[in-house]
């Protein structure tokens, strides 16, 4: 499997959407640091950033090298190499290369920003750790669409549609159910609602991090009583590695079973 | 080598390989024939291990090939569309194989045969179809496998190349080596091949030498008496 991730690993890095993907950032955070003096406003919007562009390049990438590579699994399938270890080298060849280009594109700036001296470190590391947590999450999910799709047009499909789904209209769902439901207690519901979308989960995760969760008034006391603590953050590190493992089991168990 | 029992293979509905039983003893060179959608190519990838079967057991020198990975080390599989990551050079993927695979040494001399040299340095993604077959199969011949596969290996192939793939195929085949090809090209099968396995909707319809076929079919040449085979059955 090591074999396998490191060639995927350097195919990737050396391919122009990776240089981009980096420069992105790498703008991105200077512009935000440099041109601007607040830093936990600067936090906040590179925050709003990833929360919705690591889960969209997470999907479109993981497919799109699924697709790509196709041919060059199917040299791989016949050389005595376990299958399991092929398409999970591949996905952390993915996923590794994409956290990297996100961890050095906004790391350089903040270095040179003089990050190592500021008390934003530790919300400018976890900013980075849930975009890892996006991108190893995302990049998984779609792999399971391509595993589960040999039609290239219907996986994009399904990648955007889920993207979409969970950036989106989870939310819009999650709002208006409260909102439906308001004559009753939604503590819990809405704790479990955020728990079950990592998107969601790690948005709040950052909020509450930066201390504006007076901003989010009664619900956000009851989430800081929740996840301001170092068992809610526990709770929350767990649900993101259990949305990781999740569909990396799949990936292992549909790719035992599929025709090539 | 090879003994296939009672192979059954479908894909939805579509039933693709209904009870093939088939050995193929060590050396020679086997030619699977059969019309577009006659499961070929399925036959071939169930050896290999990509295609699972619904029911059947196969076996590669003893071993059976279900949850096994090892037994590919028997085999060297040219498959029939030549893709590979773009972004590596010719050299790279060679090291690479080289290193998922271990053991080679004939490398040096398939690089001179098929003129690669010039091209180690470039991308793949640059190549053109017919360097990138040839590539394709020097991944396939750097290694001293005891069963060779070839699906469609003419594919994209100048005259000049041709002509040395063939040669090379001798060579392995006198070297005592069991060769299966799948291919279109009627006239490649009847030179090349010592024994050639029909396959008609999912069985196998006639195995044996290309004289044994003519004599059945009560044809002149290779050619029409595959034709008489395909016209007898859907006309």
């Amino acid at each position: 499997m090591l074999k396998i991730l490191k060639y995927s690993f350097f195919d990737l890095i050396r391919s122009r959407w990776s240089y981009v993907y980096f420069a992105f950032y790498l703008l991105l955070g200077v512009v935000l640091l440099f041109l601007n003096n607040d830093l936990s406003k600067a936090v906040i919007t590179l925050m709003n950033v990833i929360i919705v562009l690591v889960p969209l390049i997470g999907t479109i990438f993981g497919v799109m090298y699924y697709y790509n590579s196709k041919e060059f699994t199917e040299l791989l399938l016949a050389q005595p190499l376990k299958r399991s270890s092929i398409f999970l080298g591949q996905y952390l060849g993915v996923a590794m290369s994409l956290s990297m280009s996100l961890i050095l594109g906004l790391g350089i700036p903040f270095v040179f920003y003089g990050l190592f001296k500021s008390n934003a470190i530790w919300d400018f590391s976890l900013l980075l750790i849930t975009g890892t947590f996006l991108t190893f999450i995302f990049t998984a999910l779609a792999f399971n669409i391509a595993l589960s799709n040999d039609n290239k047009i219907k996986g994009f499909g399904y990648a955007i549609l889920l993207w979409l789904l969970l950036a989106i209209i989870y939310d819009g769902v999650f709002l208006m159910s409260l909102i439906f439901f308001e004559d009753y207690p939604l503590d819990k519901l809405s704790l479990i609602g955020t728990m079950l979308n990592p998107i969601d989960l790690s948005r709040t995760l950052i909020l509450l991090k930066l201390d504006i969760s007076a901003l989010l008034g009664y619900t956000g006391a009851i989430f800081k009583q929740f996840f301001g603590t170092s068992f809610g953050l526990i709770i929350s590190f767990i649900m993101l590695i259990i949305w990781v493992i999740l569909p990396v089991m799949r990936i292992m168990f549909k790719s035992r079973k599929k025709d090539f | 080598m090879v003994s296939i029992e009672n192979l059954h293979k479908s894909f939805g509905k579509n039933q693709v390989l209904k009870g093939v039983d088939l050995s193929i003893k060590n050396g020679g060179i086997i030619a699977v024939l059969g019309p577009n959608g006659s499961g070929k190519t399925t036959l071939i990838k169930s050896v290999l291990g990509m295609v699972i079967p619904n029911k059947g057991t196969i076996k590669v020198q003893g071993e059976n090939v279900k949850k096994n990975s090892n037994y590919r080390h028997y085999i060297d599989y040219l498959p029939q569309i030549a893709n590979f990551p773009s972004n590596l050079k010719v050299k790279e993927l060679i090291k690479m194989i080289k290193d998922l695979r271990k053991n080679t040494n004939n490398d040096q001399h398939l690089i001179e045969l098929f003129k690669l040299q010039p091209f180690l340095d470039k991308k793949l993604g640059n190549l053109s179809g017919g360097t990138k077959q040839k590539v394709n199969i020097f991944l396939t011949f750097m290694f001293d496998s005891p069963l060779i596969i070839l699906d469609e290996p003419t594919t994209g192939l100048d005259p000049i190349s041709l002509i040395r793939l063939k040669n090379l195929i001798q060579e392995e085949k006198a070297k005592g080596k069991t060769i299966l090809i799948t291919s279109h090209i009627m006239s490649f099968v009847e030179e090349i091949s010592d024994e050639i396995v029909f396959l008609l909707e999912g069985k196998i319809y006639f195995k044996g030498t290309i004289t044994e076929l003519k004599n059945k079919t009560n044809q002149q040449d290779f050619e029409h008496a595959i034709a008489s085979i395909l016209s007898e059955n859907h006309a």
